[in-house]
């Protein structure tokens, strides 16, 4: 490559990351409005139960441990991409699928609890936004292991072009955020839920 | 074997039941086939083809003004209708139409002008002008700009497929809940309504985030951002107006979509929802979305009256402060929506005042045009005739705004014609009048000849008037208590002969109408006399003159390089001093190959919006599978461009320069 | 690809995030706090991981671009004055009504009185 083709390259890679930036902080714009929601509703139980009386603690804290080690070896492939060492790479994000999944199903696990004691989405306002709330994120974070699929299946076929560092970059990007998503939720849902 | 999962709750008695649905509805089917034929008979699919799969933002702008203008004429034909009833329905009379048509026609109406007309315009210009303007090829992302374009274009779709199949809402454009919730309204009207929305505005979002990185990426080299032109500062305050605000409306149709799908409780009369959160966060978007509407108009009043004037722009700062102020505190005005609805008087007051001062840098920006003009050579061609009739139209509907802005006088005539006429006073006045502008002034640049001057004068004067006359009664008919959205009244003297003077202004405005669909029909037919043969017939300021009419597929074969503002201006200047020209050096280009995956995703976002108003499950798993396949196929081809090389460009531009004295 | 970042600063917010997060969770499970104070401890412990997690792992503010903090504090501003607002707002619209204590009062008051 010439040395007028790599910077248009990393002029490009830039201008990507700038665009992706700027849609993440348009998604938090939408969870805002769905916290928003939650906030002003999370009193509406309609005579159910609220937080206090369905949240499980522990559960919640081992779902967000899992999603912080997921974020944290999300970090490591990122290093070891730099590094140029495909192994580890490869390595480090089917660590992070794992521990996302683990999260994801731990989730997917207490909504089937709460919907088969008849707390599902439908009995209240309180509970309506709840399932969408966390449900939101949940979904974000599908939708990131799907990804993570297919760049694992792009840097095993194609190794390190522009284009697979760049989409690992960018999807670690919207891990970590969904990560910081988590804290809000955990935080704002359950912690302030149980109180 | 059972087929019934396969239809949803699609049924025979979707198709239209009433004489004047049904008349719409073969209209637009008949409209649709005669397209197809012609088609046909001039043998234009693959060129059609090569339209569509463009990722060229002057091909994909030509094709959303296409788009919105084709929605105005249903809008203007759903005003025509409101009108009509409102003129006939007085007293024992039930006018033309039944209540429930009425309600769609209203709520059509609003939807179709608002997102798909003046958005549709917006973003039209943005694509065609802005690339250029700031001496780049095309956008920062072409291929999203594809894709935005496309999830615009279903959109309207689906609003107008609701004509032939179950009908439209009749919540109003807006859909407040719980009017719009299944209790109330469980047909797929509302739904229609919801994804068409839906789906648009994932499209704008989109090109919200496309636009601001390119005015922040793709700039001439020299280019700063106090240099560039003023139509690039709205458009960059109109991006981050984008990027903040359709967020709000994607979560708040979403969660009432959750509501009318899943059964939840968000904004439903029972169960604990709140449908005053609804009201809340749709003016939270709502409030942004107007002035999204009209600081892209107020760019291009910028260009316009400079251009017009032969002068450079009064005060170009503070015009930039205005743009960023007003930008600000729409973010914080918002309840001025709904003072009514029980809110304490602090919170009132609050939201009155923050109200009254966004009032102020949009006068600031009306003084700097007028102080443009100001001892400037002004020629009163169209373009600056649309501006005349903006300051005239536009400054009353800020004045009664402003009037409205009182929190006591707005209980007074909230929700009556008063905010109606006041509504539509800015709109047309602002936003309506600076895009017909636009699209007279910047028409030579995107196909290569002018447009007629005589027949564009006739249609200024025609919506002035046409507009005096349908609106100004408007104002009279809500200080007298008369409440929007009637479908019939019962006249206690004097309502009906303000109905039907407001019918007859109507009826001018579609003649402003119709005398501008001549105007293009005579300008094409007069093309070849009516040539751009220099790329510049206005004399212009700004870089989009300073390429062929039309413009090349690649912009400039050489980037230009920016020392000034009005950078055109500086280039013209420069040759008058016999400045030294440099030699133009060639060098290759990278351009986007053409790609269908945006029309597909826009087919395969029709299936999702289709299948879940018609609860047809599998259509929109089948949307959902296709869209994410669209993706990872689009992430997986690293070889979306092609190269023009230097001694090709060279080709181009001395062919291009050749056919411009 | 940026060049910040190394496995020692995300193995301190890694460490740092387990610490709040536990922090966190104890606070309000071990019912050692009055319900104010533990949901100002657990905010001000939120909006600290927040930031750990800004800084360490999506590298705001050390990065080389200016555009991601200042596109961040924006969206930040932003998400303030509509979330607040919003929260001020709809905690104000029942300004002009009754109390849920008087409602009942004056309910039971009226039942009193009959047809």
């Amino acid at each position: 490559m010439s040395q007028a083709e790599r910077a248009a390259e990393a002029e490009q890679t830039q201008t990507k990351y700038l665009g992706f930036w700027i849609y993440l902080m348009t998604d938090c714009i939408l969870f805002a409005s769905v916290f928003a929601t939650y906030i002003v509703l999370r009193e509406n139980t309609f005579g159910g139960p609220g937080g206090g009386e369905l949240f499980d603690m522990p559960f919640v804290l081992i779902q967000t441990l899992l999603l912080l080690t997921s974020s944290f070896v999300c970090g490591l492939a990122l290093l070891a991409a730099r590094a140029r060492k495909k192994a580890a790479v490869i390595g480090w994000l089917i660590a992070t699928f794992i521990f996302g999944a683990a999260f994801l199903v731990l989730e997917l696990s207490e909504f089937i609890k709460l919907i088969g004691e008849g707390h599902g989405w439908q009995a209240s306002a309180f509970l309506s936004s709840f399932f969408t709330l966390v449900g939101l994120h949940g979904a974000h974070i599908a939708v990131g292991l799907l990804w993570l699929v297919v760049i694992v299946w792009q840097i095993m076929r194609l190794g390190f072009t522009a284009g697979t560092t760049r989409r690992l970059t960018l999807f670690s990007l919207f891990w970590h955020f969904l990560d910081v998503i988590w804290i809000c939720i955990f935080t704002i849902v359950y912690l302030m839920g149980v109180l | 074997m059972n087929l019934d999962w396969a239809l949803g709750r699609l049924t025979l008695d979707a198709l239209p039941q009433e004489l004047v649905t049904q008349g719409g509805a073969v209209l637009m089917i008949l409209s649709g086939l005669a397209v197809v034929a012609a088609l046909f008979y001039f043998k234009r699919w693959r060129w059609l083809w090569r339209w569509l799969t463009s990722l060229d933002a002057k091909k994909i702008g030509v094709m959303y003004v296409v788009v919105a203008v084709i929605m105005m004429l249903r809008g203007l034909a759903d005003a025509l209708m409101i009108r009509a009833q409102q003129a006939l329905a007085a007293g024992d009379s039930t006018g033309l139409f039944s209540s429930d048509t009425v309600q769609q026609v209203f709520s059509a109406h609003g939807t179709i002008m608002i997102f798909f007309v003046a958005m549709g315009l917006m973003f039209g210009l943005i694509n065609l002008v802005l690339p250029l303007m700031l001496g780049a090829r095309d956008v920062a992302f072409p291929f999203v700009n594809s894709v935005s374009f496309w999830l615009f274009a279903v959109g309207m779709v689906l609003a107008n497929v609701s004509l032939v199949l179950g009908g439209f809402s009749p919540g109003g454009w807006l859909g407040y809940p719980p009017l719009t919730e299944m209790a109330y309204n469980p047909g797929p009207g509302v739904d229609y309504w919801i994804w068409a929305l839906q789906i648009a505005g994932v499209g704008s979002l989109l090109s919200g985030i496309n636009f601001l990185v390119t005015i922040l990426k793709k700039r001439a080299p020299g280019m700063t951002l106090m240099k560039m032109p003023l139509f690039a500062w709205s458009i960059l305050v109109t991006t981050l107006l984008i990027i903040f605000a359709f967020p709000i409306l994607t979560a708040t149709l979403g969660m009432l979509s959750l509501d009318r799908l899943m059964d939840m409780h968000f904004f439903t009369s029972d169960g604990g929802g709140n449908p005053m959160m609804y009201i809340n966060l749709i003016w939270a978007w709502g409030h942004p979305e107007v002035y999204i509407l009209v600081l892209p108009a107020f760019g291009i009043f910028s260009e316009v009256v400079a251009t017009f004037s032969r002068k450079k722009l009064f005060g170009y700062g503070t015009m930039v402060w205005a743009l960023f102020g007003i930008t600000f505190l729409s973010f914080i005005v918002w309840l001025h929506h709904f003072f009514t609805m029980g809110a304490g008087a602090n919170v009132n007051a609050f939201f009155g005042i923050t109200t009254m001062i966004i009032a102020i840098p949009t006068g600031v920006k009306i003084f700097n045009w007028i102080f443009t003009m100001y001892r400037g050579r002004v020629r009163f061609s169209v373009p600056m005739l649309w501006f005349m009739a903006f300051v005239i139209t536009f400054t009353i509907g800020g004045v009664s705004g402003v009037l409205m802005s009182v929190p006591a006088i707005d209980f007074q005539v909230h929700n009556s014609l008063f905010l109606v006429a006041h509504f539509h006073n800015v709109i047309i006045g602002g936003v309506i009048f600076g895009f017909f502008a636009g699209l007279n002034y910047w028409f030579p640049k995107v196909f290569g000849f002018t447009l007629h001057e005589g027949l564009g004068k006739l249609s200024v004067y025609a919506w002035i008037v046409g507009f005096m006359v349908a609106f100004l009664p408007l104002y009279a008919l809500g200080l007298m208590g008369v409440t929007r959205r009637l479908d019939h009244y019962t006249d206690p003297g004097g309502w009906q002969v303000l109905f039907i003077v407001a019918g007859v202004g109507v009826l001018i405005i579609a003649l402003g109408a119709g005398l501008q669909i001549l105007q293009l029909i005579v300008s094409i037919w007069q093309r070849k006399k009516r040539r751009d043969t220099t790329g510049d017939p206005w004399d212009g300021r700004t870089l989009e003159w300073s390429v062929p009419s039309p413009a090349p597929f690649y912009n400039f074969a050489i980037t230009p390089k920016v020392t000034e503002r009005d950078a055109f201006w500086e280039q013209k200047e420069a040759i008058k001093r016999h400045e030294k020209q440099e030699k133009p050096k060639y060098q290759s280009i990278m351009l986007p190959k053409n790609s269908s995956i945006g029309l597909i995703v826009g087919g395969f976002a029709f299936c999702i919006g289709f299948g879940l108003i018609w609860h047809m499950w599998w259509l929109v798993a089948l949307g959902l599978v296709g869209v994410i396949v669209c993706v990872i196929v689009r992430c997986s081809n690293d070889t979306v461009e092609y190269e023009l090389s230097a001694t090709e460009l060279e080709k181009f531009d001395k062919q291009y320069r050749r056919q411009h004295a | 690809m940026e060049k910040i970042g190394s496995v020692k600063s995300y193995s301190i917010g890694f460490g740092m995030a387990i610490i709040f997060t536990l922090a966190a969770f104890l606070t309000v499970t071990s019912g050692w706090f009055s319900q104010g104070a533990a949901i100002a401890i657990i905010s001000l412990l939120a909006v600290v991981q927040l930031i750990v997690q800004l800084v360490f792992f999506l590298h705001l503010g050390r990065d080389k671009v200016k555009w991601k903090a200042s596109a961040f504090y924006t969206m930040l501003l932003i998400l303030i004055l509509i979330v607040g607002g919003s929260l001020w707002i709809m905690y104000n619209l029942d300004y002009n009504m009754m109390s849920s204590d008087a409602m009942e009062q004056y309910m039971l008051e009226e039942s009193k009185k009959g047809f």
